[in-house]
């Protein structure tokens, strides 16, 4: 099967539980709902070939509803086709099915996700965080997390403090200068 | 009979006996072997290596054997970013380490953070550990590691522990007595 006919196949099978189907410069992205994933990705593992699951990332839409979107990025060996799958769950939901069972690289993925996220995967083996310590409060890459950090402490453990700042984030500035003139500064972000 | 022989005469080193400090003596040895305790956590311990290797040779600095246990180390070379994660296993490392010990930061990201100022960074190991030399660079050539260390061997070569030790001993004397 070349990859149009993949992705027919696949429009096919969802048929009403597509919720959106985006084509973007020969990308392809099917939006579906969290309840049918574990069906669609089995479906597109065994039916369709898509035997590597490159990643998953998820995105933060701060102010919106729902909130956070989970993205599958799928590949298959075999055909040389790119595939993602978009979820899009609210923060009250906040959790997804796992699919570490079905690809086992999704194991430490969705921990990661977990861990910096707080988006929980229902049924995975070993939910715990992987890149912060066990029992850091925070999720750092939530988007009302501040840059600089909170601080937070657990003794014997770990501990953290908030970065100084000193009026703006650490940015470099794109151009031909000299190092000194690009080396990240303390620069307030430009007001919209 | 057993045939006994005179001594060697050494006309550089007259009797086979120098004057000096314990202070200095000691000082000389310790400087001159300094056992680095390599904790590399990020891209400056790969420059580290390079310092280790032929082409800079740390040996003649007297600096090569690097341990990884710290209880063999003399000078911990913090090579790399320090994350909130690793901090408190470093300053343990850095305990474990028998006295007298020296620390070096080496490059940006040990001495302050470097481009880190983020959630996830150590400001600079100085927040835990008492730090002697600090190296700067991103990270800092092998060149300026060894001028770190050079720099190192002479603080420990003006330091006066021996003396101090026997200050305070007489201090404690004085007191016991008065």
């Amino acid at each position: 099967m070349t990859g149009p006919e993949l992705f027919a196949s696949l429009s096919k099978m969802l048929g009403e539980k597509l919720q959106e189907k985006i084509e973007f410069r020969g990308e392809s992205t099917f939006v579906i709902l969290s309840a049918d994933l574990r069906e669609v990705a089995k479906f597109c593992r065994d039916d369709l070939g898509f035997d590597y699951l490159l990643d998953i990332t998820s995105v933060d839409n701060f102010g919106d509803e729902p909130r956070f979107e989970i993205v599958y990025e799928l590949y298959s060996m075999t055909i040389a086709v790119h595939l993602r799958l978009k979820l899009r769950i609210s923060e009250d939901e906040g959790e997804v099915p796992t699919v570490s069972d079905i690809w086992p690289t999704a194991n430490w993925h969705e921990r990661e996700i977990y861990d910096m996220m707080g988006i929980r995967f229902a049924g995975h083996p070993d939910l715990r965080r992987i890149l912060m310590w066990d029992g850091y409060p925070y999720f750092p890459l939530r988007k009302e997390f501040p840059l600089e950090g909170l601080p937070s402490n657990m003794p014997d453990v770990a501990f953290s403090e908030s970065a100084p700042l000193e009026g703006g984030p650490f940015v470099t500035l794109p151009s031909s200068a000299t190092t000194k003139d690009r080396e990240p500064r303390a620069r307030r972000p430009i007001e919209q | 009979m057993r045939e006994v022989r005179p001594a060697v005469y050494d006309s550089k080193i007259e009797g086979n006996i120098i004057f000096t400090r314990v202070d200095a003596a000691m000082n000389w040895m310790r400087k001159n072997s300094l056992w680095p305790m390599p904790m590399g956590l990020a891209c400056c311990a790969i420059e580290l290596m390079a310092t280790a290797a032929s082409r800079f040779d740390i040996s003649r600095f007297g600096a090569e054997v690097m341990r990884f246990s710290p209880r063999q180390c003399d000078v911990m070379i913090v090579a790399g970013t320090v994350t909130y994660k690793m901090a408190l296993a470093v300053k343990r490392i850095y305990e474990q380490m028998p006295e007298p010990k020296w620390v070096i930061a080496m490059g940006a990201c040990a001495s302050t953070g470097g481009m880190y100022r983020s959630y996830a960074v150590l400001q600079g190991i100085d927040q835990l550990l008492p730090v002697d030399v600090y190296v700067s660079g991103c990270p800092p050539r092998p060149e300026a590691l060894l001028e770190g260390l050079m720099k190192l061997q002479e603080k420990i070569s003006g330091e006066s522990s021996f003396r101090e030790q026997k200050r305070g001993l007489m201090d404690e004397r004085e007191t016991v007595t008065a």
